[in-house]
């Protein structure tokens, strides 16, 4: 018990420190862009929080994987957390996509972001992912509907992002342009540490939900035995 | 042929069966015993395959299409008529001179004469018969049957009776009924669910 | 090859229930016509070819969702469902025969749907017929598969919408892109990419939605 919990804390820093550290360096370290100025430094915030919602949900798909090839019932916890935290990332990512196009554009919103329209229906598969978790009483079968689901969602990722990039020729938003970063070595290394501070996040806070529900968990058991 | 151990299901945060430990040989009658809500059709549903244990495990030597398993609900269409369900499961089970099989099991339960009619306009008992006409159509090696004798009258109860006393020795039986009287005789294991 | 004999056992059943009943295909019709007259008061006068092929997919989604509602009501009223479970075919013969009568029922009610909307909007061309076509192959595949989800829920009717809509935006830019756009080939060929990618995941998943 005591070998699991030193991980958890270890984890824990190592984020921790990942994370003030990757701050720090976008905040301060980073140069300035030409054409955005600042505000372009919530780009060391907002790609990595995308990138680990990608690897939320690609994890959950692979546990969903797992649970349907050798039915064992822990898997369909793991899923479940890392879809959970794939929707939190998820928010943020659209949170702070938005917060980018307020500052660079002046909308809140805009369509002709590819990355934020995808995130905006991968969001509502999510979101229907816990609808259908919360209409099926917990045992084997909502667990195998669950994990068909998110496997069903990392094969959208994909086509839905094909599909945005049709639809702009027929719907015409209102483009607005903004160069990929072309990074220099200090932008690309600030860009590095930032996400993996984020994977390192996500990986605490995944470690902790899980240990959390298995510990709910085994409490009901322990108390159904004692009844 | 059935190996359980540390058998348990849950649905949701209630236990229905709760550390089971059994074995059912060829050839055997098991009868089940037990009051409403004790997990006698949970059971047979575990044995059937329709459900998965949450604790444990449950082994059955079977493939699906030598178990025939007969719940409460008749799992018949109840748009189409007798002969047309049965004539579905036969297709699905793969069964061997479909018409044939299939008239002599309505004649046998009383069917035949309404075999055209829609099962909506069944009574209890005639959904009953029919199925356990669904249930021995493919001539299954076990037999999981979940309160065979309710819904029906002493005329009807008689088929039961006969069914079980054919298929004992010869057919791997489960039964699970709370009136237990007309089994016993015939059972080898008895199991009593509380 | 018994497992297509299996499946066309399966899908004379649900085209039998379906005669009997005479409830779901009546509805999707009366459906997809008065959606879309509703459609006719909601644009403005001076829509464009985009806006009023935009409103034709979003009513053939929702009368496929009306269809696909229906389409596990008969087996899970009997917990017929379990009895086709039990039965010692490969469960996606269960799937794939569903597919197919609901293919069909969207079938007909396009066959409707199209020549209501040449008479209201806009004449229909070929690249509209070809989408929808390829569209029907993916909505029906999915949408089996969803139906049997939400049957097994308690939120049933409910639920389907929301797991249906969020999958199949990808098929309304297929189709309405074929509609419009200059080059229908390129949205033609995204609606088969669909349309593989999802049946055959479609059907090596539905095992996994009926069974434990």
């Amino acid at each position: 018990m005591s070998l699991r919990n030193n991980q958890a804390v270890l984890l824990a820093t190592a984020a921790s420190v990942l994370l003030v550290a990757g701050l720090a360096l976008a905040l301060f370290w980073a140069p300035e862009d030409a054409d955005q100025g600042f505000s372009q430094r919530i780009f060391y915030v907002h790609v990595p929080i995308a990138l680990t919602a990608y690897a939320c949900f690609g994890w959950a798909a692979w546990k969903a994987l797992r649970l349907l090839w050798t039915r064992e019932p822990r898997y369909d916890l793991e899923s479940y957390t890392a879809v959970h935290m794939g929707v939190i990332f998820g928010i943020l990512t659209l949170v702070t996509g938005s917060i980018w196009a307020k500052i660079s554009w002046g909308v809140w919103w805009t369509w002709s972001e590819r990355q934020l329209t995808l995130f905006l229906v991968l969001f509502l598969f999510y979101c229907a992912y816990f609808m259908l978790r919360f209409s099926v009483e917990s045992g084997p079968r909502r667990a195998n509907l669950s994990a068909v689901y998110a496997l069903f969602g990392v094969a959208l990722i994909p086509v839905s992002f094909l599909a945005i990039r049709l639809a702009e020729n027929f719907i015409h938003p209102v483009v607005f342009t903004r160069d990929g970063p072309q990074m220099s070595g200090s932008m690309f290394l600030v860009f590095c540490v930032c996400l993996a501070a984020m994977l390192g996040l996500f990986a605490s806070l995944y470690t902790n939900e899980l240990t959390g529900k298995r510990l709910d968990a085994r409490l009901r058991e322990l108390r159904e035995a004692v009844e | 042929m059935i190996q359980a151990q540390g058998l348990g299901r849950r649905f949701g945060s209630k236990r229905v069966i709760r550390d089971l430990d059994l074995e059912v040989r060829a050839g055997e009658l098991l009868l089940v015993t037990g009051p409403n809500g004790s997990g006698k059709s949970t059971l047979l549903a575990l044995m059937a395959g329709l459900l998965a244990p949450t604790e444990g495990e449950i082994e059955v030597d079977l493939p699906r299409g030598r178990i025939g398993y007969l719940a409460h609900e008749a799992l018949v269409y109840k748009e189409l008529t007798a002969l047309e369900n049965l004539d579905l499961y036969g297709r699905l089970y793969h069964v061997a001179e479909r018409r044939e099989t299939i008239g002599a099991l309505l004649e046998r339960f009383g069917l035949w004469e309404v075999r055209h009619q829609r099962v909506g306009a069944f009574s209890r008992g005639m959904q009953q018969r029919l199925g356990l006409c669904r249930v021995l159509l493919h001539g299954p090696e076990l037999l999981l049957l979940d309160e065979p004798y309710s819904g029906l009258d002493a005329s009807a109860r008689t088929l039961v009776d006969d069914v079980l006393t054919e298929a004992a020795g010869a057919r791997t039986l489960v039964v699970a009924s709370h009136e237990p009287a007309h089994v016993r005789p015939l059972a080898t294991q008895a199991l009593a669910l509380v | 090859m018994t497992y297509f004999a299996d499946v066309a056992a399966l899908a004379r059943k649900d085209i039998l229930l379906e005669l009997r009943s005479r409830d779901t295909l009546p509805a999707m019709l009366l459906f997809v016509v008065s959606a879309l007259v509703v459609f006719h008061f909601s644009l403005p006068s001076d829509a464009s070819v985009t806006a009023s092929t935009g409103l034709l997919w979003i009513a053939l989604l929702f009368t496929a969702l009306l269809g696909l509602g229906r389409a596990f009501t008969a087996e899970r009223e009997q917990r017929v469902l379990d009895g086709l479970v039990l039965a010692p075919c490969d469960r996606s013969a269960i799937w794939l025969a569903k597919s197919l009568g609901v293919l069909v029922f969207l079938g007909v009610a396009e066959a409707v749907a199209l020549p209501a909307y040449a008479l209201f909007f806009e004449p229909v061309g070929w690249e509209l017929v070809a989408a929808v076509l390829l569209a029907d192959l993916g909505l029906a595949a999915v949408g089996t598969l969803l139906a049997a989800m939400a049957a097994a829920s308690r939120a049933r009717e409910l639920l389907l919408p929301l797991l249906f809509l969020p999958l199949v935006i990808p098929v309304v830019v297929g189709g309405v892109g074929a509609t419009v756009a200059d080059d229908p080939g390129r949205y033609l060929g995204f609606l088969v990419l669909y349309d593989l990618i999802f049946a055959i995941l479609s059907w090596a998943s539905f095992e996994y939605v009926v069974a434990e």
